[in-house]
């Protein structure tokens, strides 16, 4: 049972054909890196495989739920960072405190989301990936602003992710080691 | 999970004072009143009912920029599409959230601004009546207009050009209501345009939701 089935998927964004043809099935455990210049459509991809847009030609399935890191922080700016992503692990019916433990943001708990940094924001950002349980998950330029020790960080988690059957789609500029993935040229 | 998101939805017009905002305005506008028409009290009592109707339209006004566009902008949206949630179930409790933190201030804010003009007891008692009929209707309104208007620069003149013109069936009954001979009828039919606007906003705030993210 695949988690994610893209089938003859074309995209159209403002009138322009970004893509068209594209075949990719992620199984448990895989993983597909996609690559392409700037503007080739890679946000769009994972945007439709997140279910957020609908391709104009082709299907989209997905078998679970799936977990999205974008560039959206998408947590309350004034709440402290334990709270705010506990907001969104308790619609997950989840537990936050290991996954920021994970992506190293323990000693963050109190601090309000607005005085994080850049970095800090994107470790936020994939913490909540990581506690969302989500088998699928969808990361655009996940490693974008992450220092070397988050970049480590960030390897473990989708390396326990795909150990315990999870599957990968991720759009990267920096090297992500993803071993054996697919490679998805848009 | 829709609990979730109302209580949120409070905690958000609790912080940072945003839903203080309409309830000062709307006392402002009951204070600069008298200096306008003078201290006639048999003119403010009669005309005061309607420019507390016109108060609470232009306060239901001021929240439309931080409804919808902060969360279109930060991704809340998209993270709740992802969870399963629809954009009408997001609307519902925005809805309910947001009236929670608008009707009942403006109702009680309602008792200072009538003090201010002089409004008789039984004018207050249907002005309050009304505003409890007639806030659902434009919380609804105020809603919709703040997702159709998410992801536009200059909102605020379009949000009134919008936004004010569906809210006069609201602006005749609520005032006709506390009109001297405002009866039960005022009362029925500002109810009735208070719930079509509740009615519809989900569906339409859900689509205009939809709608910006392409």
């Amino acid at each position: 049972m695949s988690l994610l089935g893209l089938r003859a998927v074309a995209c159209v964004r403002g009138g322009r054909l970004l893509f068209e043809g594209l075949d990719l099935v992620l199984e448990p455990g895989g993983a597909a890196l996609i690559a392409g210049p700037n503007g080739a459509g890679k946000s769009s991809l994972i945007r439709l495989a997140a279910g957020l847009l609908q391709a104009s030609a082709g299907t989209v399935e997905r078998s679970g739920r799936a977990a999205l890191a974008d560039e959206g922080l998408a947590l309350d700016p004034k709440l402290g960072l334990a709270r705010a992503l506990g907001f969104w692990s308790r619609l997950d019916g989840s537990d936050a405190s290991q996954a920021m433990a994970a992506m190293g943001l323990a000693a963050l708990a109190d601090v309000p989301v607005r005085m994080l940094s850049t970095g800090q924001r994107k470790r936020s950002v994939l913490a909540r990936v990581v506690a969302s349980g989500a088998p699928l998950w969808l990361l655009d330029e996940p490693a974008n602003g992450l220092d070397g020790d988050g970049e480590e960080r960030l390897a473990a988690a989708i390396a326990a992710h795909r150990a315990g059957g999870g599957a990968i789609l991720a759009a990267s500029h920096q090297p992500l080691d993803l071993p054996g993935a697919e490679r998805v040229q848009l | 999970m829709t609990g979730a998101l109302v209580l949120r939805e409070l905690r958000l017009a609790a912080t940072g004072g945003s839903a203080l905002l309409p309830i000062i305005f709307f006392l402002l506008v009951a204070a600069l009143f008298p200096f306008a028409i003078g201290p006639d009290s048999a003119l403010l009592a009669r005309t005061g009912g309607g420019a507390l109707w016109v108060a609470a339209l232009l306060a239901a006004l001021l929240p439309v920029d931080r409804l919808v566009e902060p969360d279109r902008a930060s991704g809340v949206l998209d993270q709740l599409a992802l969870r399963g949630l629809s954009e009408e179930s997001v609307a519902v409790a925005k809805l309910a959230g947001h009236w929670l933190s608008f009707g009942p201030p403006l109702m009680l804010a309602a008792l200072p601004a009538a003090a201010l003009i002089k409004l008789p007891a039984p004018v207050l008692a249907r002005l309050e009546l009304g505003l409890l009929a007639g806030t659902p209707g434009l919380a609804a309104l105020t809603l919709v207009v703040a997702a159709l208007t998410s992801g536009l620069r200059t909102t605020g003149a379009l949000a009134g050009l919008l936004m004010l013109p569906l809210a006069v069936p609201i602006l005749i009954f609520g005032a006709g209501l506390t009109a001297p001979d405002g009866g039960p009828g005022a009362l029925k039919l500002l109810a009735a345009a208070s719930l079509l606007l509740v009615a519809i906003a989900p569906f339409a705030a859900g689509a205009a939701i939809r709608a910006a993210r392409d």
